[in-house]
């Protein structure tokens, strides 16, 4: 017998009393019933609780912000989707773009100074950003590698709670969950900012 | 295939691995309780821990009913393993990903070393995994010639100590910053002689140690948080982004996980995602979570392998009052908040399961009669802290106490003499089956007033008795017993006591 038609026997076996399968109560909030004003303020706070820097700004202005925060920046890579005017105040930087059909060798990545992406929807309760990997957030490893992640979230995209941000993606995607720069508390349970991932995390909310 | 089962029922077939007690848990905490450095340690982080979960578990006032879903999704998952497992197969498989099974520890270690070889490397990264701790996948890969590197901080100081894991979120919890700086500048090449033991500035160390390994890695292991049967989706929550490396820069990925860790689908996320941070590191979300379903193309590992591990789960599952052991979602809430725990460490329960969750767990999983697990299960005063720390609402308690009668079942009628504690039960229980002989035992207090002396203290029991008196004192028995007291005292007033029931039953 196949190890797989073993496993599956025994665990036949096991289930000879044949337990129920209980209806799952789902009596837990679904959505947090917030408007806008408040979900980016929830945000802000809880990004700032991670050590995240956050700034809300006007659309119009983003060029501008993003500009500011790469300041000392030589070299930033983006997702090939990423909106083109998002860098016009980043003229004099050297600016990689990145495609699954062209990526960027890991090293490549490891030599620029940063990296732009947007993001599919933020969890306000939990400061929770989802990337997607959709054109306009790029492969996995772009936002992983460069040790400066500048991410733009539209107000529109953030979600109270966790259960209301799910129901808006698709499973499927290469996800990553994003709160706040990398850290650790494995050193007596005390939470250190900065370890493997990005070190710096900025977080711009446009409305 | 239909899920009802058919055939001849057979035995349940236990696991082998890193699941066992070497020595009885009383023997071994005897001895990590002599570390006062360990209990200072244990102490200062365990308490960290409570106060930061409390503090964020307070804030969501859906609590008790995500806890309700989480328990309801992981009954379910258990009584529907069969076709779930089968459901999620399919998905996997046609995503792009392998899928191989593992009966046992050595299959599994089998299957990981042949598929590195199959690349041709000698090297891979790893994200801590508590499937990959119980096989001792490290140590076989070691012997087949296959360097695994520890990724996660606690992990990697554990490893390079050449130390085994105490707890299982954060493996180096018995060790304080002062020890793992001496541990870096001792074990790490190039380590700054000028190391400070500064918590951030020791990540730093870390970083610097590890960056070209996650740069130039082409094979990873992995464990996972969890699958989701209706995609074929696996999640690994994690914090430093050492996942994140192992996860998307190699060419090929090896997960192993334990059948139990199935969700039916994306809906049950969302349940799970709010249950485990806040139990775990007691944080409102985990800094990174990956998801994967499969192979995306250009994106990640394009050479996806998953190894599903049974390993003494089946007959965890075969056990109807000790099954809901695998609804664990190793947060280790439950070892947080362990008067036991606290004090002894992970190192005296000898698996790689620690803790109250362990001390079910470890015996379930390799049978009770396995080397000392049957130790385990005692390893607790029932206070039921775990209990209420769970976020699946595994009833600990209740297990261990089903565990300690099969224990007390397996080993009757295999002892030629009874113990002391069957002679001690068999007289309790004359005794105290009828009031005459109960009487006639306690004439015997004076003689316990003799033994107490002018002290008034027994400080000394003989034989197993003895554990209770060997950090207390039992004060001197008094002259008369209640009973015969009571007797003495009511004679005299029989008829005014009965006047008083009548009046309380017509009332």
């Amino acid at each position: 017998m196949s190890a797989r038609d073993d496993i599956l026997a025994r665990i036949r076996s096991a289930l000879q009393d044949t337990p129920e399968a209980p209806e799952i109560p789902r009596g837990y909030r679904q959505d947090s019933g917030l408007g806008e004003d408040e979900l980016v303020e929830l945000l802000v706070d809880r990004l700032i609780d991670y050590k995240a820097q956050v700034v809300v700004v006007p659309e119009a202005e983003l060029p501008a912000t993003l500009a500011g925060l790469l300041a000392g920046a030589s070299s930033v890579v983006v997702p090939e989707g990423l909106d083109g005017g998002w860098l016009a105040g980043f003229d004099d930087g050297d600016v990689r773009v990145d495609s699954a059909a062209a990526p960027l060798a890991v090293t490549e990545l490891d030599a620029v100074d940063a990296v732009v992406t947007a993001s599919a929807v933020a969890v306000a309760e939990t400061g929770t950003i989802i990337l997607d990997g959709s054109p306009n957030q790029g492969r996995r490893a772009i936002s992983l590698v460069p040790d400066h992640h500048l991410c733009v979230v539209r107000a529109a995209d953030i979600a109270g709670i966790l259960p209301e941000a799910l129901r808006r993606i698709e499973g499927t995607r290469p996800l990553t969950m994003i709160s706040g720069p990398s850290a650790t508390s494995d050193i007596e349970l005390e939470r250190v900012e900065g370890v493997h991932g990005p070190r710096r995390l900025d977080v711009v909310i446009t409305r | 295939m239909s899920s009802t089962f058919l055939g001849m029922p057979s035995l349940p077939v236990f696991g082998s691995g890193n699941l066992h007690a070497a020595e009885s848990f009383p023997k071994a905490a005897h001895r990590e309780l002599g570390n006062a450095q360990l209990r200072a340690n244990l102490g200062h982080a365990t308490h960290t821990i409570r106060d930061k979960r409390l503090k964020v578990v307070s804030e969501l006032p859906d609590w008790e009913q995500l806890r309700d879903a989480g328990s309801a999704i992981k009954q379910s998952v258990m009584a529907r393993l069969p076709e779930l497992l089968e459901e999620f197969e399919a998905n996997f498989t046609g995503g792009g990903g392998v899928i191989h099974w593992a009966r046992d520890a050595a299959e599994a270690n089998e299957i990981v070393a042949g598929l590195v070889r199959a690349t041709g490397e000698t090297e891979v990264v790893k994200v801590k995994s508590m499937a990959t701790q119980e096989i001792g996948l490290n140590e076989y890969l070691e012997e087949q010639g296959i360097a695994a590197f520890e990724t996660d901080l606690a992990e990697l100081i554990v490893q390079l100590d050449h130390d085994k894991p105490s707890h299982i979120l954060v493996p180096a919890i018995h060790k304080n910053r002062t020890e793992i700086r001496d541990i870096f500048l001792r074990e790490m090449p190039g380590a700054d002689p000028e190391l400070t033991d500064t918590p951030a500035v020791l990540a730093m160390a870390a970083r610097a140690h590890l960056r070209r390994k996650f740069l130039t890695a082409k094979v990873a292991v992995s464990g996972a948080n969890f699958a989701l049967a209706d995609s074929g989706t696996l999640a690994v929550v994690e914090s430093e982004g050492n996942g994140r490396m192992c996860l998307t820069l190699p060419e090929t990925l090896i997960t192993v996980m334990g059948v139990e860790k199935l969700l039916p689908g994306w809906q049950d996320l969302e349940v799970f995602m709010q249950l485990l941070p806040r139990s775990s590191t007691g944080e409102r979300m985990n800094p990174y979570t990956s998801l994967w379903t499969g192979v995306t193309e250009g994106d990640g590992p394009q050479n996806v392998h998953l190894v599903l591990l049974d390993n003494g789960r089946s007959a965890a599952l075969a056990d109807e009052m000790g099954r809901s052991a695998l609804h664990c979602i190793r947060c280790s809430a439950c070892m947080n908040v362990c008067p036991v725990y606290e004090r002894t460490g992970g190192h005296a329960y000898g698996s790689t399961y620690p803790g109250p969750i362990g001390a079910i767990l470890s015996p379930l999983l390799t049978g009770i009669e396995s080397e000392e697990n049957s130790s385990l299960p005692y390893a607790s005063s029932l206070c039921g802290a775990c209990y209420d720390a769970c976020p699946v609402k595994i009833n600990i308690p209740d297990i261990l106490v089903h565990l300690r009668s099969v224990d007390v079942d397996s080993k009757r009628g295999k002892k030629k003499l009874p113990s002391q504690m069957d002679v001690g039960m068999k007289a309790a229980s004359w005794a105290l089956s009828s009031g005459k002989r109960l009487g006639l035992v306690e004439k015997g207090l004076p003689l316990g007033r003799l033994a107490a002396g002018p002290d008034k203290k027994i400080t000394k029991l003989p034989g197993i008795a003895g554990g209770w008196t060997q950090s207390r004192d039992i004060p001197a028995p008094p002259s008369e017993s209640f009973r015969s007291w009571w007797a003495t005292e009511h004679k005299a007033t029989e008829h005014k006591t009965d006047t008083h029931k009548t009046e309380g039953e017509q009332a």
